[in-house]
């Protein structure tokens, strides 16, 4: 192609983006908050499929990790005259007068993976998030379910100090085990969210619970640590998924392919796919006047071996994880 | 009584013991081995094994810090390095992935050391623009996701064992030798510690302080790529986002601990290692201790302090008159 027909031709192609969107198709900005983890580059890429699949027009704006440019973003979006914007704040607070400039062109709000101050309840039309106490619960429930009677002494990996996801993951599976007087949990420390930590915290584990014989099960508050206590655990000489059962939480690609050796034993899914019931809630909104509850819970779905766990896996690596 | 005992690391190794009965206090089995699979296996282990990338990271740092220099990049360095060794690893035999990673250690010390040494700029800056735009770099090589690897070469590195001590202490120890055979066994050690002393009177005097402060910053990008290539071989993956993370503080307080001024001059590159050596000590000890997480860095704050304190010629001359009132009053 020439540069003259090329410039042609995206000339022609502005001017399609340009025309006013076919009638009946929505046209959503969603400002995303920028590549920070896996997960949120997978719920990047899950958006776009679940707007493709719906023939929605999503246009994402990423925020680099920054409050102002997601308020740019927002303000920009307005000024557009979008059908409805997503939200995924980097923070919880100082939303109020943009989204107040948001409510007042009578666009929707929809936040998602992410809640803001509950000063703010009002200013917009539903939150679509993952109850990470019930992921807690779920992980609990699953290993309690496992164990059965027999006595069961867990080690727990926890996720960054202060983090609340980190808190609230302990204090779910802590409920869960806490109807059952066999399962306790022996020993906690953080791994900070990361493989190399956790791996780092199993190894010492593993030598304070006399070489990891007394160890009967490890709770990590997500994958990534499991992965590096797995490691941990097969250098000590221990087969994880057999002789120490896992459960961690997230669902990201490489703990099914853990799963699929058999070195792991179930996760709970943190679903990347908030897009989706977000997208359903506009569109019943937009349709019949449906008002979605403020809270729309995703689905916290346990995955085990059972799963096909090599099936999910290519299924996952392509996500961005 | 000081003339039998070495004044210099005395402290460090004081510090060392007393760290290591209190981690024999929190945990009756830390000083067990046994061999497991051909390795060694025990918390002592874990300590020299853990302690690796910030041992490295010293070697290289405390030489940086003799020229009164300081380099804040080198956690990013290491997030660069592991993240081109985990790319290639599975493509390319170990000699190139080790050439790429080293290599792209040893640019990114020529550039801290171009910003300090050519350019004149105050090194607590010039390097702390690699910091940040080397974690950036480093998520550009792995698009922010965690590169993982099978090449059984790199994942030897990280986790292989030879004569039952772990490979990356082996690597370690090799560059301790290695690093204090070319400084101490010339005078390029004297010369280092004359451009920290006093960069003007050694210009005039004849030593090429440019060349010096250049190839320690160097030194340092090639210590730290190594120890990139480590922790990324540790688990057999490159977290760009993670790795090397806040180890460019721990590398300067381990030269800290080990004796050497912030102000330059005179260095010691094996109370550095015993620097950093005394920090893991600690950390495994946390761990095994079983203490609630919130404690951890206030246990590790308060150590330091301690360890400094004990280094301090104020302190211990305010210690000496307490016990001299003491001994006047009996």
């Amino acid at each position: 192609m020439t540069p003259k027909a090329l410039s042609a031709a995206s000339a022609m192609a502005a001017l399609l983006l340009a025309l006013p969107a076919s009638a009946g198709q929505l046209t959503i900005g969603f400002s995303q908050i920028g590549s920070e983890s896996g997960w949120r580059a997978a719920e990047t890429s899950v958006s776009k499929q679940e707007a493709t699949k719906r023939q929605v027009n999503l246009k994402i704006a990423d925020a680099q990790q920054k409050q102002e440019n997601q308020i740019k973003a927002i303000r920009s979006f307005i000024a557009q005259n979008v059908d409805a914007i997503f939200l995924a704040p980097v923070v919880s607070t100082g939303w109020d007068s943009v989204l107040k400039e948001a409510k007042e062109a009578k666009i929707p709000v929809v936040l998602l993976d992410r809640d803001i101050d509950p000063s703010g309840k009002e200013l917009y039309l539903t939150a679509v998030t993952s109850d990470s106490v019930h992921e807690g619960e779920v992980a609990g429930d699953w290993l309690a379910k496992t164990v059965g009677t027999k006595a069961c002494n867990i080690v727990e990996l926890q996720g960054t100090v202060g983090a609340s996801v980190a808190a609230n993951r302990k204090k779910g599976f802590d409920t869960a085990i806490a109807k059952h007087p066999n399962l306790k949990v022996v020993r906690s420390q953080t791994g900070d969210f990361t493989r190399a930590k956790g791996k780092e915290v199993m190894e010492s584990f593993i030598k304070a619970e006399g070489g990891g014989k007394s160890i009967c099960a490890v709770y990590a508050h997500n994958d990534d640590m499991m992965v590096g206590a797995i490691q941990a655990m097969k250098e000590a000489g221990l087969k994880p998924g057999k002789e120490i059962l896992t459960v961690s939480i997230d669902a990201v690609p490489d703990i099914f392919k853990a799963m699929a050796a058999g070195e792991a034993n179930a996760t709970v899914e943190l679903t990347p796919n908030m897009a989706g019931p977000a997208l359903d809630a506009i569109a019943a909104f937009k349709d019949k006047g449906t008002v979605p509850p403020k809270w729309i819970q995703t689905e916290s779905k346990l995955y085990t071996a059972a799963d096909d766990p090599q099936k999910i896996y290519d299924s996952k690596k392509g996500l961005g994880y | 009584m000081t003339a039998l005992l070495p004044r210099r690391g005395l402290a460090q190794i004081l510090a060392l013991i007393v760290i290591l009965a209190v981690d024999r206090l929190v945990s009756p089995q830390f000083f067990d081995l046994r061999l497991q699979d051909g390795r060694l296996f025990g918390s002592l282990i874990d300590v020299l094994n853990r302690g690796t990338p910030v041992a490295l990271l010293s070697l290289g740092m405390v030489l940086v810090i003799a020229t009164r220099g300081i380099d804040l990049s080198v956690g990013a360095v290491m997030a660069i390095c592991g993240a081109i060794a985990a790319s290639l690893a599975d493509s390319h035999g170990l000699p190139i992935v080790l050439a790429a990673a080293l290599g792209a250690g040893l640019v990114c010390g020529l550039w801290n050391g171009f910003l300090v040494a050519v350019l004149g700029m105050q090194p607590i800056v010039a390097t702390l623009i690699l910091m940040v735009a080397g974690r950036g770099i480093a998520q550009l090589i792995t698009e922010g996701r965690i590169v993982t690897f099978s090449s059984p070469d790199l994942v030897w590195l990280g986790n292989g064992s030879v004569l039952g001590l772990p490979v990356p202490v082996v690597i370690a120890l090799g560059m301790l030798l290695l690093t204090g055979a070319v400084v101490r066994g010339s005078a390029l050690g004297l010369l280092i510690e004359a451009t920290g002393g006093n960069a003007r009177a050694s210009e005039l005097a004849g030593v090429g302080t440019r060349a010096m402060i250049l190839s320690v910053y160097v030194w340092c990008g090639v210590c730290a790529a190594l120890a990139g290539v480590i922790a990324a071989a540790d688990i057999m993956g490159a977290d760009a986002n993670n790795s090397g993370l806040w180890l460019e503080l721990d590398a300067i307080l381990a030269v800290v601990i080990g004796g050497t001024s912030l102000f330059g001059g005179r260095f010691s590159l094996v109370l550095a290692v015993l620097g950093a050596l005394i920090i893991q000590t600690m950390n495994t000890g946390i761990l095994l201790s079983g203490y609630p997480p919130e404690f951890n860095l206030l246990v590790k704050a308060v150590v330091v302090l301690a360890v400094l304190l004990l280094q301090s010629p104020k302190f211990s001359g305010l210690a000496g008159i307490a016990a001299r009132l003491r001994r006047t009053k009996a």
